[in-house]
C-alpha cells in the first residue's frame, strides 16, 4: 500500500486577540490508498481542524503554522514525487478540489442548496470538475444515483423531499461525483437513526472496495469506528495519543485517554459494569503546558509527564515495533502498557461500583 | 468580565470597514455641530449688517463664510440650518422607525386578519407617489413650518420599513428559539421585544438610517421650492434664498457651497454609516465575514488557509521593514507552537 496522503507534522492555530489557539499540534497521520483511517475524539479535540486546515479550508483566523501534506494521487503526480497542499496556490488547490479530495460535510444535510432539485446540485459538481458532454454529465449523475441507492425518479426531487438518510447519500454521491482518490467524511452520520447509519455505512465501505477511494472518517463515536476503520488515530487537544489498527485499539488500548474512551460506551457482551467515562473536561489550548495535555484527567498521571516527549513511539511489545512500513501501533505516553492501562481502568472501576 | 466586554467593544470597532468608521466620524461632526452651532455662531441668522461693505461680501475674518445680498452672516445660517435640518431628520427617523416596527412586528406576529389589514394598509401608502402628495399636502396645510414637514414625512416614510421587517418577522416568528420561547410560557410581548427585536436589529438600525436620509433629502427639497416656513433657516431655505437671490448668477459662492455641501455630506455619512451597520448589529456576520491579518497579509473567509511560512516569506523587503514597527510584528515572530518544539 502506497501512502496516498501524508500529513507530516502538521499545525494548525487559530489567532485571536488573546493568543494562539493551538487546535493542531504537530500532527503526523497517513492515509494509504485504499484504506479508512478514523479519526476520534472529544469535541473540540482538533479532528475537524486536522482534516480540513490539510486541505487548506479553514477560514480566517486559522493559520497553518507548520509543516506539510503531501498527496501522492497518480493524477497529480503522474508516478513522481508527492505534491504539497501547503505550496499550492488557489488555482492548483481548486484543481485538487473535489477531483482529487473530496469531503462529506458534517451538516450534510444543510450542504444541500434547498431550491435546486438535487439533479441539478449534482451537475454543478460533475461539470465543475470533468469535461463532460451535457448527455454524458447527465447519465453520470443518473448513475452516482444509482451507486448510493437512490431510485433515478428521485432525479427532480428537492432537497426538501428527502429524508435524512437520502439527503446523506446524495452528499455522499455528490462526493463521488469527480472519482476522487480521498474522501475525507465528517461525522457524516451522525444526525442519523443507527439503523440508516449501519446501512450507509456499508454502502460506504463497498463503494470504496468497488471505486478504491481512501476515506480518512472523522467521529466522536469510537465504538463506530472499531467496526469500520482499518486504523484508529485518537486525538486529544490537538495532539495525537494513539495511533493503530482498529484490532490494537480494541485489544490492547495503551493510551489512558484511549482506554477512557473505551470505556465511555457499554460491551456488547461480557459481564455488565458501570461506565467510567473520563471525568473533567478538555484543557484551554491557548496557555498549554508543557508536555501531556492529558495529566489532569489521567489515572496514571506522574511528576514525569509535565515534560514527557509527547513523539509517537512504538508500544513495547506490539506486533511490528520498529519495523519500518508495518502497520504499527504508536502512542504518546511512555509510561503507560497495555496491561498497566486496563488494570488502572479496573482498579477505577471498582472504586466507583 | 468588564475587560471582556472592553476588549470586544474594541474589536468591534476595530473590524469595522475604514469607510463605516469615517462615517461615524463624519456624522458625529455633524451633531456636534448641530448641538453646539447655535451657541458659538457668530450673528443671529437672521441679522442683516447693513454696513455697505457687508452685502454679498467674500469670506473675512468678520464674516467667515461671507455674508448674503442681505447682509446675513452664511456660516451663522448654515450652522442653525445644519441644527433645524438634523432635528427634523432624527425625529422622522425615529417616528418612521416605531411606526414601522410596530406595524410590521405586530402584522406578522398576530397573523390573520390583523395581518390582511395592516398589510393592505401598508401596500396602499406603499404605492402613493411620495414627492407629488408632499408638495400638494404642504401646499394646502392651514400652517407651514417644521412641525407639518415632519408630520407628513413621516406620515408618508412608513411602509418601507414596515413591509420588510414585517417579511423579517415573518422568517424569525417560525425558528425554533421561538416556539421553544412560547412553549416555555412567555408572554407575547416578551417574545416580540426579547427574542424577535434583537434579531432584527441591524435591519432596524438600517431601515432608521435610511430614513434619516430620506427626510433629509425631502425636506431639504420641499424647503427649497418654498413648502416651509421660508423665515426659519433650515439647509433647504437657506438654498431656498440662495435661488431666489440669484446667488449662483451673481457668482456668489460662498453663500451656497456651504449649505450644499452640508447637506451632501450629511448624506454621505448616513450612507457610510449604513455600511457598518450590519457588522454590529449581527454577531454571527462579524465572525463569518470577519478577515484575518497574519503575517501583514489580510486574509479572507474565501482565501485557502494560510501557511505562515509562506506568508512570512512573500513578504518584501520594505514590506517587511515597515512591518517591524508595528505592534503585531512583535506577535507574529513567534510562530504557534515554536516554544513547544
Amino acid at each position: 500500500m502506497s501512502p496516498i496522503l501524508e500529513i507530516r507534522d502538521l499545525s494548525v492555530a487559530y489567532r485571536t486577540p488573546d493568543g494562539d489557539v493551538r487546535a493542531v499540534e504537530q500532527v503526523n497521520l497517513t492515509l494509504n490508498a485504499g484504506e479508512v483511517v478514523g479519526l476520534c475524539g472529544e469535541s473540540g479535540s482538533g479532528k475537524s481542524t486536522l482534516a480540513y486546515g490539510a486541505t487548506r479550508l479553514l477560514r480566517p483566523p486559522a493559520v497553518v503554522t507548520g509543516g506539510s501534506v503531501l498527496y501522492g494521487g497518480r493524477r497529480i503526480t503522474q508516478g513522481g514525487d508527492p505534491a504539497d497542499l501547503l505550496a499550492m496556490d488557489q488555482r492548483e488547490l481548486r484543481a485538487m478540489r473535489w477531483r482529487e479530495v473530496a469531503i462529506v460535510f458534517q451538516s450534510a444535510m444543510n450542504a444541500l442548496n434547498p431550491v435546486l432539485r438535487i439533479q441539478d446540485q449534482l451537475l454543478d459538481a460533475v461539470q465543475a470538475h470533468l469535461k463532460l458532454s451535457r448527455h454524458d454529465a447527465r447519465e453520470k449523475v443518473a448513475s452516482l444515483l444509482d451507486l448510493v441507492g437512490i431510485p433515478r425518479t428521485r432525479l427532480r426531487s428537492y432537497p426538501h423531499e428527502l429524508s435524512g438518510g437520502m439527503r446523506q447519500r446524495v452528499m455522499i454521491a455528490m462526493a463521488l461525483a469527480a472519482d476522487p482518490e480521498v474522501v475525507i467524511m465528517d461525522e457524516p452520520t451522525t444526525a442519523l437513526d443507527v439503523v440508516v447509519q449501519r446501512d450507509i455505512l456499508s454502502q460506504v465501505v463497498e463503494l470504496k472496495e468497488t471505486l478504491g477511494f481512501a476515506i480518512m472518517f472523522i467521529t466522536h463515536d469510537l465504538s463506530l469506528l472499531l467496526e469500520l476503520a482499518d486504523r484508529i488515530a485518537v486525538m486529544y487537544a490537538g495532539r495525537l495519543m494513539e495511533t493503530g489498527s482498529s484490532r490494537d485499539i480494541m485489544r490492547d488500548a495503551a493510551h489512558p485517554y484511549t482506554m477512557g474512551l473505551l470505556n465511555s460506551f457499554p460491551a456488547l457482551h461480557g459481564p455488565r459494569r458501570t461506565l467510567a467515562g473520563i471525568p473533567g473536561s478538555p484543557p484551554d489550548l491557548r496557555n498549554p503546558k508543557p508536555g501531556c495535555p492529558f495529566v489532569p484527567r489521567c489515572p496514571h498521571a506522574r511528576p514525569a509527564c509535565a515534560e514527557v516527549d509527547m513523539s509517537l513511539a512504538p508500544v513495547s511489545g506490539s506486533a511490528g515495533a520498529g519495523v519500518p512500513g508495518v502497520v504499527s501501533h504508536l502512542t504518546a505516553c511512555p509510561f503507560v502498557t497495555p496491561q498497566m492501562s486496563q488494570e488502572g481502568q479496573a482498579s477505577q472501576e471498582g472504586v466507583l461500583s | 468580565m468588564a475587560s471582556s466586554v472592553v476588549a470586544s467593544t474594541a474589536n468591534i470597532w476595530r473590524n469595522l470597514p475604514v469607510k463605516a468608521k469615517v462615517g461615524v466620524f463624519l456624522f458625529g461632526f455633524f451633531v456636534l455641530a448641530a448641538i453646539i452651532g447655535p451657541m458659538v455662531e457668530p450673528y443671529d441668522p437672521g441679522f442683516q449688517n447693513t454696513a455697505a461693505n457687508a452685502l454679498s461680501a467674500h469670506p473675512s475674518a468678520q464674516h467667515l463664510f461671507g455674508t448674503t445680498q442681505l447682509g446675513q452672516d452664511v456660516l451663522s445660517q448654515v450652522l442653525t440650518g445644519i441644527r433645524l435640518t438634523l432635528e427634523l431628520a432624527l425625529l422622522v427617523g425615529v417616528i418612521v422607525t416605531v411606526i414601522s416596527v410596530l406595524v410590521g412586528v405586530t402584522a406578522a406576529f398576530l397573523g390573520g386578519i390583523w395581518d390582511d389589514v395592516l398589510s393592505l394598509l401598508t401596500n396602499v401608502f406603499l404605492v402613493i407617489p411620495a414627492l407629488p402628495v408632499l408638495i400638494v399636502l404642504l401646499g394646502y396645510l392651514p400652517q407651514q413650518g417644521q412641525t407639518p414637514t415632519i408630520l407628513v414625512l413621516s406620515l408618508l416614510g412608513w411602509p418601507w420599513g414596515a413591509r420588510v421587517i414585517r417579511v423579517q418577522t415573518l422568517t424569525i416568528r417560525n425558528r425554533d428559539f421561538i416556539a421553544a420561547s412560547r412553549e416555555s410560557g412567555e408572554k407575547t410581548w416578551r417574545i416580540i421585544i426579547f427574542d424577535i427585536i434583537p434579531n432584527e436589529i441591524s435591519l432596524i438600525a438600517a431601515s432608521f438610517v435610511n430614513t434619516v436620509l430620506y427626510a433629509i433629502g425631502a425636506s431639504v427639497a420641499l424647503a427649497f421650492i418654498g413648502l416651509t416656513d421660508v423665515n426659519s433657516w433650515s439647509l433647504g431655505t437657506v438654498l431656498y434664498w440662495v435661488q431666489q437671490d440669484d446667488a449662483v448668477q451673481s457668482n456668489a459662492w460662498w453663500w451656497f457651497v456651504p449649505p450644499g455641501l452640508a447637506v451632501a455630506l450629511m448624506g454621505v455619512s448616513l450612507v457610510l454609516l449604513n455600511s457598518g451597520i450590519d457588522e454590529i448589529g449581527n454577531p454571527r456576520l462579524r465572525a463569518s465575514r470577519a478577515s484575518a491579518k497574519v503575517a501583514g497579509h489580510r486574509i479572507w473567509p474565501t482565501d485557502p488557509t494560510p501557511v505562515y511560512a509562506q506568508l512570512a516569506a512573500e513578504r518584501s523587503r520594505l514590506g517587511s521593514f515597515l512591518h517591524s514597527f508595528s505592534r503585531s510584528s512583535l506577535y507574529d515572530e513567534t510562530p504557534a507552537g515554536s516554544e513547544l518544539r
